[in-house]
């Protein structure tokens, strides 16, 4: 049975964060610490404000009150601090958003290369031992455009690995994927998952959430509802809402 | 073990290979029959277009070939004064007289410019043209072509205006023809482009408003005269706000309201392809950590610029035409020298001549840009290719 990390090193502290969009109120009193190492799944109903919240870890989004600090730094508007979560967190989407006129190798490279100073021949031999490790070294000279949706999402993972971030964020990794290519973007966040990085993973697969999440939270509307261990989460649902979500997603599957 | 095998293997072979019978379709669904019948005649519609159209084109071909060519006179006798053109006028626009072309393209392509100097002009098109051509091949898009740009521009410059190196000075009002054409059009694009990217830029910029203000009011205050205006601006009330005894040269200004004005019509396009990238390029950049210039370089900029390569070089070679219109400020570009060459009395009423020479000459230049970008488009979407 996996502990809830007791690691008192927080990597992420949400402090009664807010977000509105407009007179939208998208994140409402949202408050959540991340430990070190700690594997954490966030679902909930689409419109929940989960990927907004992620997406303010790195400040892809703007909070306008409470607290968010990352790796020991205040998200403020301070553009160095900024600079250096965003060197510290790597960041997954929906959509991939691979770079369609770089091939897969530059694609992992120009991070570390301009960000990190890395030397190129350094940068490409990190980037050639991600894209090993996520399976797809043969690709390194193909563009994304010639890559089904499963591998670019792997691609877009080493390039994120490429980084050497502290944590990574995924948001809804494999939403736009096709049903047989979802398994192969999991195994290889598992693979992520063993080697003992920080992850935040939006996603609606309730099976990797059993499998490798330290603690699950529901979010409904803009907050968060319930937090716990996933095998208790599941099995005894304290919130109708968390019951009628649970409901619906095992319905869809 | 192989080679035997294989040399016994192709002996034997030969004797079998069957005739390529079949690896054609039949002339019916190929060929140039096939073709004429399915594009040229596939209704009785469509046949009686093609005859009528036929017709008309060849006549058409037929007269200019006889006029050009057939009928043509290509020299007369005498030169300058005391140059003898009956001859030309006797066929009374029965063939054209290319002997005004012989008489007077030194002039076409210099202008005003000292007869026994106008090798320096003649160079600097040469050198232009040798720019193009080398700024067009991807194997010089490196860093030392921005030097080549200032070593050649600076060499065209002392080659035009002269007065070192035992050069006779000659003042700009002296310039023409070409070479002034291919200067303002090559000066005007090259500097307006960098103008366009980073008014763009600062357009779509959300964090600094006052920039996006000024960058607002520039496209539209630009764009919203017309060319003519601003040269008119540039040559007549611009000199009335300068200190007495301050005076910058004719074609500079003239240059000046180029840049600006082609410089806020390429800004929209390039605005154009940075709307067209989807947000998640920008946050994919971001979420790695790149700087805004880093991302604006590397990201944003190689999709941008490569979406809008069509109307890019649509205004690009707008504006090599537009040029022409400093005429109306006095400036002797390509088309005013051409328009100046008949004046003379002995050539006057051959302007379809040199008119046809002219437009010869925007066109080699035009449709060389139009090719170059279909190539450069091609090229630059590989990745798209799966």
């Amino acid at each position: 049975m996996q502990m809830p990390a007791a690691n008192p090193e927080a990597a992420i502290i949400l402090d009664k964060v807010n977000k509105w969009y407009g007179a939208m109120h998208v994140l409402r009193d949202v408050s959540l610490t991340v430990g070190t190492g700690e594997r954490m799944v966030v679902c909930g109903p689409s419109g929940s404000g989960k990927s907004t919240m992620i997406r303010c870890i790195n400040r892809l989004e703007e909070h306008q009150e409470g607290r968010i600090v990352v790796d020991g730094t205040e998200l403020t508007g301070d553009l160095r601090s900024l600079d250096k979560i965003r060197s510290e967190v790597g960041m997954v989407f929906q959509s991939f958003n691979l770079f369609p006129h770089l091939t897969i190798l530059e694609n992992c490279t120009l991070a570390p290369i301009w960000v990190r100073k890395m030397p190129k021949a350094d940068a490409e031999e990190l980037a050639m031992s991600y894209l090993t490790r996520v399976k797809i070294p043969e690709q390194a000279k193909k563009y994304p455009g010639q890559l089904s949706g499963g591998q670019q999402q792997r691609v877009a993972i080493a390039r994120a690995l490429c980084m050497k971030p502290k944590i990574m964020l995924f948001d809804e990794p494999t939403s736009a994927l096709d049903p047989e290519m979802i398994k192969e973007v999991l195994d290889t966040m598992v693979g992520l998952a063993e080697s003992g990085m920080t992850m935040v993973v939006v996603t609606h697969e309730m099976g990797f959430a059993r499998q490798v999440a330290d603690r699950v939270v529901f979010m409904d509307r803009g907050e968060i509802v319930e937090v716990g261990a996933p095998t208790e989460m599941f099995e005894n649902p304290k919130t109708d809402r968390f019951k009628l979500f649970l409901s619906q997603i095992l319905r869809g599957h | 073990m192989t080679p035997p095998a294989s040399a016994a293997a192709t002996t034997a072979d030969t004797i079998h290979v069957p005739a390529p019978t079949r690896e054609r379709p039949p002339a019916s669904v190929y060929g140039p029959w096939a073709w004429l019948r399915a594009n040229l005649f596939s209704s009785w519609w469509s046949t009686a277009f093609t005859l009528v159209f036929g017709y008309l084109l060849i006549r058409w071909a037929l007269g200019f070939f006889n006029w050009a060519v057939i009928n043509a006179i290509w020299s007369v006798p005498g030169t300058g004064q005391q140059v003898d053109t009956s001859a030309c006028r006797a066929l009374e626009g029965a063939g054209a007289c290319w002997a005004v072309i012989g008489e007077k393209y030194r002039f076409i392509l210099f202008g005003l410019y000292p007869y026994d100097e106008q090798w320096r002009p003649a160079i600097c098109i040469a050198l232009f043209i040798g720019l193009y051509i080398v700024s067009a091949m991807r194997r010089f898009w490196r860093k030392e072509l921005g030097l080549i740009w200032l070593g050649t521009l600076t060499v065209i410059g002392i080659l035009m205006w002269g007065g070192v190196f035992g050069m006779e000075y000659v003042p700009q009002e002296k310039w023409g023809g070409l070479a002034i054409t291919l200067i303002l059009a090559t000066f005007g694009l090259a500097f307006a482009f960098p103008l366009a990217v980073l008014v763009a830029l600062g357009r779509r910029s959300t964090k600094m408003p006052a920039v996006k203000m000024l960058c607002v009011l520039y496209v539209e205050l630009i764009r919203g005269v017309p060319l003519i205006s601003l040269l008119f601006m540039a040559s007549v009330m611009f000199p009335l706000f300068l200190p007495e005894g301050m005076n910058i040269d004719k074609l500079l200004r003239a240059q000046i309201a180029i840049i600006l004005f082609a410089g806020a019509y390429l800004a929209e396009v390039v605005r154009g392809g940075l709307q067209a990238l989807p947000k998640g390029q920008y946050e994919a950049a971001d979420a790695l950590g790149l700087s805004y210039w880093q991302r604006t370089g590397f990201i944003i900029l190689p999709q941008a610029l490569t979406l809008v390569i069509p109307p890019l070089v649509n205004t690009f070679i707008g504006f090599f035409k537009d040029t022409s219109l400093v005429l109306i400020i006095g400036i002797f570009d390509l088309l005013t020298a051409g328009k100046t060459a008949i004046v003379e009395p002995a050539w006057q009423g051959f302007g379809v001549e040199v008119y046809v020479f002219v437009a010869l000459i925007y066109f080699m230049f035009c449709f060389a840009m139009s090719k170059y970008s279909q190539n450069l488009e091609t090229e630059l979407n590989r990745h798209r290719r799966r």
